[in-house]
């Protein structure tokens, strides 16, 4: 059970993967992209556990208790603003594309290629 | 000065959010817009210039936010400046400055919006440059990545640039999660992002699966940016459809810099923990060739403009990286200045090129074939700066390659460089004959390949009576900058302190202790001094060899625009056309087949690693 | 390729690749034992060199602050982005100029013959988004205001602020949505926030101190965990909520833009 989560971000990693390779719908990739993105949370939340650690808050607890690791939580949280970011930016690509090609499909729209 | 650290990122940034906030105001100044876009790229070029004077004598770290590093543990940020981190971000402020005044009341439809992104993507490549922390790396290479997708989809009236960008996005992302999950596996190790104590960490302890699969997974979105055989597939995609001052930019330095990133993360953190030195030069060198050969094919047959710069700059790109996986000082210094020199004639012809779809509205070398005479002055500067990109002496190009050739010694690299330096700038020129000076005849049409190039509409829309003088200045300047980046280098003190540089760069140890503190390990020079200087030279062959390349790559042009007129290949199909099938088969457009093509590339760059390792204990 | 054939080199590839990151995983400390050092140096210091007790909001804003200056930024490309990508074009011009008249005026007869329409919202969502939009703005404020002291800060703070507006959308209808967040404020709000924290930081240097140094008073060394005991935590923090908040509604509104508006459709309307 040691590497337990670790083998969930790479099962996580995996499937993002084969739904990218598998899409026929633009949304769906979009989706699968987010998966993919998704099993990077849980890698890095996952390397900073420490076993009865409490969460990195000191309001309302006094000396330095045993916490688990704040440094990849503030690197998730700016990972889910990256991926809010690049999420909106690829929908709208999408509605694009649907407008142009009336399609979402990317075996379509490749015979447009640039 | 330490103050310059911060400001080159936080100068574009300000006035990018500057120019978004007064959006509206700006909507009917648009040469103020443009001035101020224009300050700010070269305000950042000018203080670039002074960090890397100031680098040049002495390198320097930065910490952000005053936290520095206590008892070997780095708090905060830094950064960290060395002549070749920002000799490439002072190279990409330069070509930016160049786009930036080249676009002057370029596009008449949309208010800043293109102006922010621009420099945004400016600021997400000095932080990249400078970043001496891998998670920084990785926010800034997503920045640069952000602005360059919504770039690229500049004009979403046409098909092509919503499929370039699409496909340009995805495969990026995919690769800079991989790089976000390799960053998660060192971490969990060595408990550190700071490059320098990741380094320290890892030394000694024998090299684990764990440092070989954070190095591949971390330097995977660096290989899809730097457009590697087989992570290359969206670059022709993304390259063709972006509009010309962006194209500037994507050719010129952002394919550059993932080669940066990997070099920086080699050298600053896993070289010296991974070991093995003499396998994983002879894998960068075959992943090198094998990018440079593919993308050389791929240019020679391609009738599109921009798409065939944008594969020639695949092929540049592999012999970057051959010059950088030689693992030398001197591969590395003239890998330095090749991608110096070659920005420079780049970005020239694709700002040519920008101008040629301003006055002719066409990038379709069948149908421009000739029509270019009406352009003298930019023809002449689009031939002078191919004839750079073939490395004609004394371009910078020609001395950069020189070097890789004279650090990696007589044998098949000499051969591959020269064969793809001739079947790339070969075609290039078959471009500037053809077009410009309607030599030969006008190559065959694919109806294809027409049609994408036919799609292409203009960027602009008036004024194409005259070229103005704000668009054939900029690619005139830079093919000048070319020449004296060239002349300059010839010279034996800067020659020299490139290669003192490259020692610098490639000292782990010394990094370690310019960043962390401590002494200069034993048989180094002290935190931050240059090495003394070291001889790179011209030598005689390299001249003969260049001269024998720009030869040939004439030749190519020659034969290409003068086949059909030639008694044995009369009846041929022409060059390249069987290829052209196969090529369609693989360059295919369909993002699943590029996310494909990438899970098996760095599968099989996986299995590599692991044999090398583990045959090597 | 065909799909299948894709789906075989794929499946070859994948099984390779896991194999390998497998062999990384093998050598990651057992789950539970991160050893550090960053997390702990950090944690052993944030209270003394900051005042705030809330670690993670901390290293966002202060410890690896120029990361989040670079992510807001990431955020403004996006948005910036979009509103290119999903801008009005010159094929559109003809629709949107036949749509727009009863778009804009509620009054007017609905269009709509035998094209697809919007549900009408009923009268419980209505309710429930109203009476629900004070207590939200309450608190994205409050998270957006208290990133030193709780697992809180600027981008909570500013998604529940979006919300908000959202909320009004949901209980009035589009063009209520658009009156209070016009996209020029919006925008300008966004670059307000994004560039006010860059600027934050920049203030540090006249003093001669480094960037995003934390210079404002920190508050009495012995009661952490203050709304001001931070001193430019709470400031960036605000900056990074206004900015988030107004990225959102842009983003949102630009997708609501688009399939109420520009495509031909007739207008969501609560009557």
């Amino acid at each position: 059970m040691a590497c337990f989560p670790f083998a969930v971000a790479a099962w996580i990693l995996a499937c993002g993967l084969y739904g990218l390779v598998t899409s026929r719908d633009l949304i769906r990739t979009i989706i699968c992209l987010i998966v993919v993105q998704s099993s990077t949370y849980v890698m890095l939340v996952a390397v900073g556990y420490v076993t009865g650690g409490i969460a990195p808050y000191f309001s309302d607890v006094a000396g330095h208790p045993k916490t688990v690791d704040p440094v990849v939580q503030a690197l998730a949280l700016t990972d889910v603003v990256v991926e809010a970011a690049v999420t909106a930016l690829l929908a709208s690509f999408a509605i694009q594309a649907h407008k142009r090609f009336g399609t979402l499909d990317p075996h379509d729209l490749a015979e447009f290629k640039g | 000065m330490p103050a310059l650290f911060p400001l080159v990122v936080v100068v574009p940034l300000l006035t990018a959010a500057a120019l978004l906030a007064a959006r509206p105001l700006l909507a009917r100044r648009r040469a103020l817009l443009d001035l101020v876009a224009v300050a700010a790229a070269a305000s950042v070029a000018v203080m670039l210039g002074f960090l890397l004077a100031a680098a040049i004598r002495h390198d320097s770290v930065y910490w952000f936010a005053g936290f520095r590093p206590a008892g070997g543990v780095a708090l905060g940020i830094d950064f960290v400046a060395d002549p070749f981190a920002c000799g490439l971000a002072l190279v990409g402020a330069v070509l930016m400055t160049a786009a930036m005044v080249f676009s002057w009341r370029y596009f008449e439809r949309v208010g800043s919006y293109f102006h922010a992104l621009m420099l945004v993507f400016l600021a997400g490549l000095t932080g990249f440059c400078l970043a001496g922390d891998v998670f920084d790396l990785f926010v800034w290479f997503e920045l640069m990545g952000v602005a360059a997708y919504a770039l690229t989809a500049y004009r979403p009236e046409e098909r092509g640039p919503i499929q370039g960008a699409l496909t340009f996005a995805i495969t990026n992302s995919v690769g800079a999660y991989f790089t976000l999950t390799g960053i998660a596996l060192i971490y969990g190790r060595t408990g550190a992002l700071n490059m320098a104590q990741i380094a320290r960490s890892l030394d000694g302890r024998p090299p684990g699966g764990l440092v070989v699969v954070a190095f591949l997974f971390i330097i995977t979105g660096l290989l899809v940016k730097a457009a590697v055989v087989p992570f290359h597939f969206w670059l022709a995609d993304a390259h063709a459809v972006a509009p010309t001052p962006v194209c500037v930019l994507f050719s010129g330095v952002m394919v550059e810099l993932g080669l940066y990133g990997i070099a920086r993360v080699y050298w600053s953190v896993f070289g010296a923990a991974i070991g093995q030195r003499g396998a994983i030069s002879d894998v960068f060198l075959f992943l090198g060739a094998l990018t440079a050969i593919t993308g050389a094919l791929f240019c020679l047959r391609e009738r599109h403009l921009k798409r065939l710069l944008a594969f020639s700059t695949i092929s540049h790109a592999g012999m970057f990286l051959a010059g950088f996986g030689l693992l030398t000082p001197l591969g590395l210094a003239g890998a330095a200045l090749y991608v110096a020199g070659h920005a420079m004639v780049k970005a020239a012809l694709f700002l040519c090129a920008g101008i040629t779809l301003h006055r002719l509205h066409s990038v379709n070398e069948t149908w421009l074939h000739g029509r270019g005479r009406r352009l003298p002055v930019t023809g002449a500067v689009f031939t002078l700066a191919a004839l750079g990109l073939a490395g004609l002496p004394p371009f910078a190009t020609f001395l950069g390659k020189g070097w890789i050739e004279d650090s990696a010694g007589p044998g098949w690299l000499d051969v591959m460089f020269t064969l793809c330096s001739m079947l790339a700038a070969g075609a290039v020129l078959r471009v500037a004959g053809g077009v410009f000076y309607g030599l030969g005849d006008p190559p065959a049409e694919d109806p294809q390949m027409a049609a994408e190039a036919n799609e292409e509409e203009g960027e602009t829309e008036s004024g194409r009576r005259r070229t103005p003088l704000t668009m054939i200045v900029p690619p005139a300047v830079l093919v000048a900058g070319g020449l004296a980046l060239g002349c300059l280098a010839l010279v034996p003190r800067v020659g020299a302190a490139f290669e003192a540089a490259a020692l610098r760069f490639e000292d782990q140890a010394a990094y370690g202790a310019l960043v962390l503190g401590g002494p200069a390990p034993p048989g180094h020079p002290a935190p931050g001094v240059p090495y003394p200087p070291a001889a790179a030279d011209v030598t005689l062959t390299s001249v003969v060899i260049a001269l024998i390349t720009v030869a040939g790559a004439l030749a190519v042009a020659g034969a290409a625009l003068y086949w059909r007129r030639l008694p044995l290949l009369r009846r041929g199909r022409g060059p390249g056309a069987g290829l052209t099938v196969v090529i369609r088969r693989f360059q295919s457009g369909v993002v699943n087949d590029y996310i494909t093509w990438l899970v098996l590339g760095l599968a099989a760059l996986g299995g590599v690693l692991t044999v090398i390792i583990s045959r090597h204990p | 390729m065909t799909p299948g054939q894709r789906r075989w080199l794929f499946l070859v590839g994948v099984a390779g690749l896991v194999a390998f990151l497998g062999w990384g995983i093998a050598g990651l400390p057992a789950f539970g034992s991160y050893p550090g050092p960053y997390g702990p140096a950090i944690t052993a210091r944030v209270v003394q060199q900051t005042n705030a007790t809330g670690v993670v909001s901390a290293i966002n804003f202060e410890y690896r602050g120029f990361d989040t200056v670079g992510e807001e930024f990431i955020l403004v490309a996006a948005v910036a982005g979009m509103s290119v990508v999903l801008r009005r074009l010159r094929g559109e011009r003809a629709d949107a100029a036949r749509d727009d008249p009863s778009d804009l005026d509620p009054s007017a007869t609905d269009p709509s013959g035998g094209r697809r329409r919007v549900p009408v919202t009923s009268g419980a969502v209505r309710m429930a988004a109203l009476a629900l939009t004070g207590p939200t703005v309450l608190a994205g404020w409050w998270l957006a205001t208290h990133a030193q002291t709780s697992p809180s800060g600027g981008f909570q703070g500013g998604v529940l602020l979006a919300t908000a507006f959202f909320l009004v959308y949901l209980s009035g209808e589009f063009i209520a949505f658009r009156r209070l967040s016009p996209v020029d404020v919006v925008d300008a709000a966004e670059a307000i926030g994004a560039g006010g924290f860059a600027a934050v930081g920049v203030a540090a240097l006249p003093l001669g101190l480094p960037y995003l140094d934390n210079y404002l008073p920190l508050g009495s060394p012995g009661s952490p965990g203050a709304v001001t005991s931070s001193g430019t935590i709470a400031v960036i923090s605000l900056l990074v909520g206004v900015a988030v908040a107004a990225a959102f509604i842009q983003l949102i509104g630009e997708f609501l833009e688009q399939t109420l508006l520009i495509q031909r459709r007739p207008p969501a309307r609560g009557h």
